[in-house]
């Protein structure tokens, strides 16, 4: 069971980083705008998982991805901090019950996961965009940027949790 | 003794979480200065062989257009050649035999971006060709980039759509100088500051390279002007230059490489020493 689980992630890791690099990076739909389907490794990382574990990785595959797009350490750095607040968005969206229950992300209510998803890449495009335009110049462009690639990854993000639950 | 690692052991997550985000605020840092970033890139030997095994497939979905480019630079190629070849008799046909201060070798692009403010492009060859940082990269239409890192078999160019470039360029009516910066707005708009006021400035001139630097040739095209104004302290003007080059879909590129280069930097460093 515990061997089936680390391959399990281990796969998903290396299969989002792929496809966010190779496939999603290449978008750049109306100039600037790129889903972030990579985040789904943080957001259904288990619920009960090791904490320390899921921040070490998560700075791993924002490495990973930054070394793909030449961009330093931005995406390490978004992913590290949601990895590290991601019990407090856990508690806010699902109650304070998630930590008993081994619930499942694609069986709660779409309203739930909505905030939680919604929340996580808020955050980590917030911190993304922040790093990366670094500017007060281009404001218009952060923010166009975090508006338009949030909708875009939330909509991607739940339609592949949809998608790949098995009920 | 114990209450220290009691502490430890208690925030060992927000320990982990300070660490890390330490680290990528100082490898994103180091990113801002001109090739400084010599840790994360993607011109390793792992990036770099999944880029070209990428590059190898997508490549087969231009190759018209690549094929159109090519005969166009020919024909424009041969153009030049028969007027040279009418006013000058030409004695040796062998090409080894024509001294050119700047080799040209030519490469792939292997990975593309322009959606960010600091853009990179990924090509396929390294120091194993030759390439240093600081060499030129131009295509049949215009200027690309300056390189920024190399390994062994490939090279990240650091795009001229990137906030960090700055390159000499100038009118090539009228000769006078400026810089080309990017306002990040539009992959096909550059602009070009520092021209005198009372430089005459018509739309549609067409701006090259300024020939000021060991990296790039003089006369390089750039763009043409699309429309300017003066800045606000009235001192100079600030041109929207459209490119000559689509920066969104390149494939194959030429590197510059100036065989004086080093004769030129090492003359500059002294002269600076002796000062």
């Amino acid at each position: 069971m515990l061997n089936n689980l680390i391959f399990v992630n281990t796969v998903r890791f290396l299969l989002l980083v792929l496809v966010q690099v190779l496939l999603l990076n290449q978008i750049n739909l109306f100039g600037y705008v790129n889903p972030y389907l990579y985040l789904l490794f943080i957001i259904i990382y288990p619920f009960t998982g090791n904490k320390s574990l899921l921040i070490f990785l998560s700075f791993l595959l924002g490495l990973f991805v930054d070394f793909f797009s030449d961009s330093g350490g931005i995406h390490a750095a978004a992913c590290v901090s949601i990895a590290f607040i991601r019990p407090f968005i856990l508690k806010y969206s699902f109650g304070i019950s998630y930590e008993y229950n081994t619930i499942k992300i694609s069986s709660e209510d779409y309203m739930k996961q909505f905030i939680y998803v919604g929340s996580m890449v808020f955050i980590h495009h917030f911190i993304l965009f922040a790093l990366e335009i670094f500017n007060i110049n281009h404001f218009v462009l952060f923010l166009n940027s975090i508006l338009f690639s949030s909708i875009f990854s939330i909509v991607l993000i739940l339609s592949t949790i949809t998608l790949f639950s098995r009920k | 003794m114990q209450q220290i690692l009691f502490f430890f052991i208690r925030n060992k997550n927000f320990l982990l979480f300070t660490l890390l985000f330490s680290i990528s605020i100082f490898l994103t840092i180091q990113t801002h200065a001109y090739h400084k970033n010599r840790f994360v890139n993607s011109s390793t030997y792992l990036t770099g062989s999944i880029y070209s095994l990428k590059s190898s497939i997508t490549s087969y979905f231009s190759l018209k257009k690549e094929n159109i480019l090519l005969i166009e630079e020919n024909s424009r190629i041969r153009k030049e050649l028969e007027s040279y070849r009418n006013n000058i008799t030409i004695y040796a046909i062998d090409t080894a035999s024509i001294y050119s201060k700047y080799y040209f070798s030519h490469a792939k692009v292997i990975n593309n971006s322009f959606s960010k403010t600091k853009n990179k492009l990924t090509i396929n060859k390294g120091i194993n060709d030759h390439l240093k940082t600081d060499q030129g990269v131009v295509t049949s239409k215009g200027i690309v980039g300056i390189i920024d890192n190399v390994s062994n078999k490939y090279a990240t160019i650091q795009s001229i759509l990137n906030t960090n470039s700055q390159i000499n360029a100038k009118l090539k009516k009228s000769k006078h100088f400026g810089s080309l910066i990017w306002n990040t707005e539009d992959p096909y708009l550059v602009q070009l500051i520092d021209i005198p006021r009372l430089a005459p400035v018509k739309i549609g001139d067409t701006i090259v390279t300024g020939g000021k630097s060991t990296i790039f040739p003089e006369g390089i095209l750039i763009g043409k002007v699309k429309d300017f104004r003066l800045t606000e302290d009235k001192n100079s003007k600030y041109l929207n230059i459209e490119l000559f080059n689509d920066m969104t879909n390149l494939e194959h590129i030429y590197v510059i490489r100036n065989q004086d280069s080093n004769e030129i930097i090492n003359l500059e460093k002294e002269t600076n020493d002796a000062k």
